[in-house]
């Protein structure tokens, strides 16, 4: 099966500063990853080199098998809804309009429905519209526009919790249905983590973690209580992070834990907390490869 | 709307009950497990599909997919063609019979220890689960 996003020794230089070091991963086709860092981390350059919008220094990228850089025949199967969208001096009725002439799977019903719940006026201009409605605006195009390779840079700018609820709600019912290739770049993880099947982790440039989400979750445990006990537990595991206050003590190791881990724990009067996929993702950055027993590229 | 106050405000995604810190296919595959034992899923009943069950926990199909295909892999859940997935014959037999196998580890060592803890002896603990709300309400123990 071609990748549908194949990207090998990318990187990206501004001034001498490295905005993309070395990144290499293939994105299978049919599948929804989280592209996960801190701000500034690179997440958007990312995005918009694969896009087309921007050239890599070094390294290269395919989309759907091909560079996608001034190819329309790419540019047409992909759209890339970021958080800054310019648009010209616009109505929202002719965004979308113009969105629904460019993409040829475009679902006038979709975007039709998704412009009602979203509540967008389609006779306000769009630079007279707030910064929620502006992403709301790029997610109902960024979704009816059905594109096989569909990138989101954090498209919940200003948008509410209700409204955010309804994206990853309408994501989701929509590629269920007519399943594609997402890249949902966010640093609010909790929110998608259901949605995800892989996330990416990028921090300065670099990758630092490329997993399948569900490997990730229960990948570590929070152990604490009585400190003596904690150091009982944890001798000859892998642990990092941890934290004391008088005698007790919260460590996290590294690990699934089996029937007999939780039994001896229970003995031990300590409590078990599993990590959540945004605590671990927290963690991944700059913590040792054999933290998180899943595949860690980049050195 | 102000950035500040709109976003990151922790807002959790309800995943009817599933939660972040253990793989969600597994505990896809664990409910639908339970709901085979407790007889809620009967045998030879058809199982919620994958596009189901992901609107369902709001996951994404494939995880919902993987969950299902725990139970077809442990004889389960068979697949009849073109029509969908179904609990096999047999079923709930042999998860009843694996969580018997399983109780003492899962419940009892976690209760005795509790219990010694406490200062509770064997004879208290007997008396206290003979009087405990679920035998009083007639459960056989």
């Amino acid at each position: 099966m071609t990748p549908a996003i194949s990207v090998a020794g990318l990187s990206r230089r501004y001034r001498g500063q490295l905005a993309l070091d070395d990144i290499t991963f293939d994105l299978e086709p049919w599948s929804i990853t989280g592209l996960l860092g801190r701000n500034g981390a690179g997440k958007t350059t990312f995005m918009r080199i694969v896009a087309g919008h921007e050239f890599a220094s070094a390294g290269t990228v395919t989309v759907l098998g091909a560079c996608p850089v001034e190819n329309e025949t790419v540019l047409r199967r992909m759209i890339f809804v970021r958080e800054d969208q310019a648009y010209p001096d616009f109505r929202v009725r002719h965004a979308v309009q113009a969105a629904s002439w460019f993409y040829p799977n475009w679902s006038h019903e979709l975007a039709g429905a998704l412009l009602e719940e979203f509540n967008l006026p389609l006779d306000r201009k769009v630079r007279k519209l707030s910064r929620g409605m502006r992403s709301a605006l790029g997610n109902v195009i960024g979704l009816a526009a059905r594109a096989e390779v569909t990138l989101f840079d954090e498209p919940y700018a200003g948008l509410d919790p209700v409204a955010r609820q309804l994206f990853y709600d309408r994501l989701l019912a929509d590629y269920t249905e007519h399943p594609r290739t997402v890249l949902l770049s966010t640093h609010l993880i909790d929110e998608a983590a259901g949605l995800l099947e892989r996330v990416i982790v990028i921090d300065r440039g670099r990758i630092v973690l490329n997993a399948d989400a569900d490997d990730l979750r229960g990948a570590a445990t929070s152990v604490s209580g009585p400190a003596i006990a904690v150091a009982e537990f944890t001798a000859g595991r892998s642990v990092w992070n941890t934290r004391r206050i008088a005698a007790q003590e919260s460590a996290v190791v590294a690990g699934t834990l089996d029937e007999t881990d939780r039994a001896r724990a229970a003995a031990l009067h300590l409590r078990l907390e599993p990590l959540t996929l945004q605590q671990l993702v927290v963690h991944a950055a700059g913590s040792p490869p054999e933290i998180i027993g899943a595949e860690r590229t980049s050195a | 709307m102000n950035q500040g106050t709109t976003e990151g405000t922790g807002l959790l995604r309800e995943m009817a009950g599933l939660d972040e810190g253990a793989p969600l296919f597994v505990q896809v595959a664990e409910r639908l497990a339970d709901e085979i034992a407790d007889g809620g899923l009967g045998e030879g009943e058809r199982v919620p599909s994958t596009n189901e069950l992901a609107a369902y926990y709001r996951i994404n199909p494939a995880t919902a997919a993987k969950g299902i295909g725990m139970l077809t892999d442990d004889g389960l859940v068979e697949k009849r063609r073109g029509i969908g997935m179904f609990v096999a014959d047999g079923a709930r037999a042999r998860l009843l019979g694996e969580r018997r196998k399983r109780f003492a580890e899962r419940y009892l060592e976690p209760l005795v220890a509790e219990a010694s803890r406490l200062g509770v002896g064997a004879d208290e603990l007997a008396a206290m689960i003979r009087e405990s709300s679920y035998a009083q309400k007639g459960t056989r123990i």
